[in-house]
């Protein structure tokens, strides 16, 4: 690794330099500290950040380019004929690249001299023999093009490698000499410190952005590709979700989506009356020793992993369920022929949410102001009717709010559904058959042997982007109305 | 005013000591509004309870293993036939030249014991686990001085006879079995009653690897839980200093404009994404852009530090606005920079809330599974722990929730027991960590 090396030493220059330049501070003051403008630590940490600073900015900088330009560069070498048919650029540049990491793992391993394995030549040696000797298998022979990208590819990696640690070094040291060489008793130093960190600050502030921006790009960019690959109008409105490899897939989400929907429906069925009630509860029924002890015993619920309610699912309601309505069960009915089912992930899932519905309506009804309920209890009311006629009105958007948001949480919900709910894309009305979902179909198009040039691979781009844009708006709809709402009391 | 009351209700008569028909439905509707709530406050208790007495009593049998305990003479002419004690050499006989040896063994014991079974001496040592010759052959690789003695070995029994032990297998069950026969159980009951056949703790399902799914018997989390303990070092360190930072500028630096705004919404919407939108940006990202390694430890890191990011933002800025203004005026007041009052004065007063922040990210991060499929940390993937922390980070590795995952996903049912087992492993993990949470609150939350 020798970026973790380079970044080892620039991090022991920047110590060298806190020690210069405190050192050089002190040195300028005849060691009076009263004479410095700032604290002796501020001309030390000056010195420290301008060596590291700009250094490790650059490095990370070029880390991430670097790539994105020798692949650029290495594909337009490589000639249109020169890319099979059925196949496609991406595909033989990742040839490129493993033909490339090969012939490194060779000659780090001694099978290969370095100039050796630049020299090399499709027609001369059999290199599909030669690198499965260090362990890098390849699909086909090598050909001459795909050769000579690589061995590009490996220049270029190698230049820039070399000269990303020379700039590196060459800015670390000089950052150090300017910043010491301006160190003196009447230099600002705290000032430009705290500027730097104001600086590290809002970068790190940023990196919100930036998270955004990623995650909407990587998909956006494979989900353009696949829309090169499969109509759009057949993603949209199709109605059968059946991948294969022979070509002709038909890759719908509408059946995945009425999935998703159908379990978020059962578990909101489930989680929004009991939540609620167990709020209602709480908030307006529960004395201080029952609140203290119900509410955080209900909230571990929310704070379990969803793997163990997947488990749950799987192996505890999901059987339950075939006692009752499968083959030979307690109802006498064949209703059911496997564990996973509709109605399995909805009920786990409805349960996960019930703390989540029941935290938010809880603060929601809390928020509604007392003199509401005075006034109701004044007139007459009972305290149900009150809570009917008179707080759950007012605090109606609140709660419906947390409804959404509880719904966005259902709808992107994983691994419940990945081991309770099926793998059978299809538009059923029967809860007690098993469907799938979008979050599913993700996890498996994504899973095992994956090729990123397949509509087959690619359809899980367009499908997390989907989840992705609907969990979204969910959100923004949801925090929307709660923030209008609580403007009204406030 | 007064018609509005004549309209709803009708006129009342006689004493008010006595309950009408309307008063008396009013009070039951009101009782019965009461018991919903305490119905729904049941069922969610009720749940908790159900799920908690599932997970303990079908985990518990994955921390107790049943041992065979024998004493295998590792005869000179099998295992290094020149007496030359090369290594070379014995590592070339293979596990099925150890067989052998296993099989003499339980018939000296059955021999010694005088047990009469008609059981033929290799279905007698069928019921120990695959992994046994395995066991024979590393030992014998590390001490091959002792080629020629009789040593006592603990063997794993097969997972059908540990079953058996732990009532998970019966005789009705294994009618269409064909890696186990009656005639094989009554042969275990035969051993049992000598002693020789016990059911002890285990400590290989805590630490160590999994195995191939044909070994239940030997799978262990251990592995997987230093791949988990990896990721949340990653998290830990790149979570909690950018997490501050992002919060200390919004809260302290930032002005009130429109990109302090999209940064704040961004950030509150971030939480609610989907974890495994989180997955496909990894893999979108990380492995498919810079190239990292597939299934290490780091990138799940860094997926599931982007991931804690905005809990540990929100967190972080609750616990700095909980710090009174006074605190920063009187800091600036002596004459401290605004850098030096937050650094200074702010940040260690919310120091306890931004760790109890922390912590709960973290245990959040530490039961993610989603995303960890996505960038390939699922299934059989690493048998040995990590040698070192580059290779603990870079290596391919699993997580404890993805291993969960993986055995679930496997048709042995004696891998369930172990899905069940390591959920109660990691729920272990994650009340103490939110347990030190509470205390941390406890103990330093300050009210001003």
């Amino acid at each position: 690794m020798p970026t973790l090396w380079l970044v080892v030493s620039v991090l022991v220059l920047a110590a060298i330099g806190y020690v210069l330049g405190r050192k050089r501070a002190l040195q300028s003051a005849n060691g009076n500290i009263r004479e410095l403008h700032s604290l002796p630590i501020y001309y030390g940490l000056n010195v420290a950040f301008a060596a590291l600073l700009p250094a490790l900015g650059v490095l990370i900088l070029w880390l991430l380019a670097q790539p994105m330009i020798i692949d650029s560069t290495v594909s337009g070498m490589v000639p249109h004929e020169a890319i099979p048919e059925e196949t496609t650029l991406g595909l033989v540049m990742s040839d490129v690249r493993r033909v490339a990491s090969g012939l490194d793992a060779a000659v780090e391993q001694g099978v290969m001299t370095l100039a050796e394995s630049h020299s090399l030549r499709a027609e001369a040696a059999d290199i599909r023999a030669r690198l499965g000797e260090v362990g890098v298998a390849l699909g086909a022979e090598v050909k001459a093009e795909v050769l000579q990208a690589a061995q590009s590819y490996r220049r270029m990696t190698a230049t820039g490698t070399h000269a990303m640690t020379l700039v590196v070094a060459l800015l670390a040291v000089t950052g150090l000499a300017i910043a010491y060489a301006r160190t003196h008793k009447d230099f600002r130093a705290r000032n430009v410190v705290e500027r730097g960190i104001l600086v590290l600050l809002i970068l790190a502030a940023s990196l919100a952005i930036l998270t955004t921006i990623g995650i909407v790009f990587s998909m956006l960019f494979e989900t353009m590709n696949f829309f090169g690959l499969h109509s759009w109008k057949d993603f949209f409105f199709g109605g059968i979700w059946a991948p294969n490899f022979r070509g002709d897939s038909e890759l719908s989400i509408l059946p995945l989506l009425w999935g998703t929907l159908f379990i978020s429906f059962i578990a909101l069925l489930v989680a929004v009356p009991v939540g609620l009630f167990a709020a209602i509860y709480l908030a307006e029924y529960a004395n201080n020793a029952t609140r203290s002890f119900a509410k955080p015993l209900l909230e571990i619920l929310a704070g379990i992993p969803t793997i163990v309610y997947g488990l749950f699912a799987l192996l505890t309601i999901g059987p339950m369920l075939v006692d009752f309505f499968g083959k030979g069960g307690l109802l006498g009915v064949e209703w059911m022929a496997g564990a996973t089912s509709v109605l399995t992930a909805g009920m786990v899932m409805g349960i996960m949410l019930i703390p989540f519905v029941s935290s938010l309506s809880d603060d929601i009804i809390n928020a509604v102001p007392q003199a509401m309920r005075d006034g109701s209890l004044g007139l007459g009311a009972t305290k149900s009717e009150t809570v009917r006629q008179v707080v759950m009105p007012a605090a109606l958007p609140g709660i419906v709010g947390a409804v959404l948001l509880a719904a966005s949480r259902a709808i992107g919900e994983t691994m419940i559904v990945v081991m309770g709910a099926g793998a059978i894309a299809k538009f059923s009305l029967n809860p007690l058959e098993s469907m799938t979902t979008i979050t599913t179909r993700i996890v498996s198009q994504l899973t095992g042997d994956t090729d990123f040039a397949s509509p087959e691979t690619l359809v899980a781009f367009a499908l997390g982007l989907t989840l992705f844009v609907l969990t979204l708006g969910l959100n923004i709809l949801a925090l929307y109305i709660v923030r209008k709402y609580r403007e009204q009391y406030e | 005013m007064s018609d509005i009351s004549q309209n709803g209700a009708p006129k009342r008569t006689g004493s008010l000591l006595s309950k009408d028909a309307r008063t008396a439905k009013r009070n039951r509707a009101e009782s019965r509004f009461k018991l919903y709530g305490i119905l729904a406050i049941a069922v969610g208790l009720l749940m908790l309870v159900t799920l908690v007495y599932n997970i303990v009593s079908r985990g518990t049998g994955a921390f107790t293993q049943t041992f065979v305990t024998l004493e295998v003479t590792l005869s000179e002419d099998k295992l290094d036939k020149k007496g030359n004690r090369n290594l070379d050499e014995i590592k070339k006989v293979s596990t099925f030249g150890y067989a052998p040896l296993i099989k003499d063994a339980i018939g000296k014991e059955v021999e010694k014991l005088g047990i009469q079974t008609d059981l033929p001496a290799k279905k007698q040592a069928a019921i120990l686990s695959k992994s046994a010759a395995a066991q024979l052959r590393d030992y014998v690789i590390a001490n091959p001085d002792k080629i020629g003695d009789t040593v006592e070995f603990r063997f794993l029994t097969n997972s059908r006879v540990d079953g058996y032990m732990k009532d998970r297998v019966s005789r009705d069950s294994i009618a269409n079995d064909k890696s186990i026969s009656p005639a094989q159980l009554d042969f275990v009951d035969q051993l049992v009653a000598e002693g020789v056949i016990v059911k002890s703790f285990n400590l290989d399902f805590i630490f160590g690897a999994d195995a191939s799914d044909q070994r239940p018997e030997a799978a262990g989390i251990g592995v997987s839980m230093i791949g988990s303990l990896f990721m949340m070092l990653v998290v830990l360190v790149l979570a909690l200093p950018i997490g501050v930072a992002a919060s200390i500028y919004l809260e302290e630096f930032a002005p009130k404009n429109w990109i302090t705004d999209v940064i704040e919404v961004n950030i509150s919407n971030l939480a609610a994404v989907p974890s495994i939108v989180y997955g496909i940006l990894g893999l979108a990202v990380f492995i498919n852009y810079m190239h990292l390694p597939m299934s290490a430890p780091l990138v799940g890191g860094l997926v599931l530090t982007l991931m804690t990011l905005p809990t540990i933002i929100i967190s972080t800025r609750a616990s700095l606005k909980a710090v009174p203004p006074s605190i920063r005026d009187a800091a600036l007041g002596v004459g401290a920079s605004k850098m030096q009052s937050v650094f200074h004065h702010v940040l260690p007063l919310a120091a306890p809330g931004i760790l109890t922040g922390t912590i709960i990210g973290l245990a959040q991060a530490l039961g993610e599974t989603a995303p960890l499929l996505l960038i390939g940390m699922v299934g059989f993937i690493a048998s040995n722990a990590p040698d070192s922390v580059a290779g603990g980070l870079l290596s391919p590795n699993s997580a404890m929730p993805a291993q969960i995952y993986e055995w679930a996903k496997r048709a042995d049912p004696a891998f369930y027991e172990r899905a069940w087992g390591g959920i109660i492993i990691l729920l272990i993990f994650l009340v103490t960590m939110n347990t030190v949470a509470v205390i941390l609150r406890r103990r330093f939350e300050r009210r001003w």
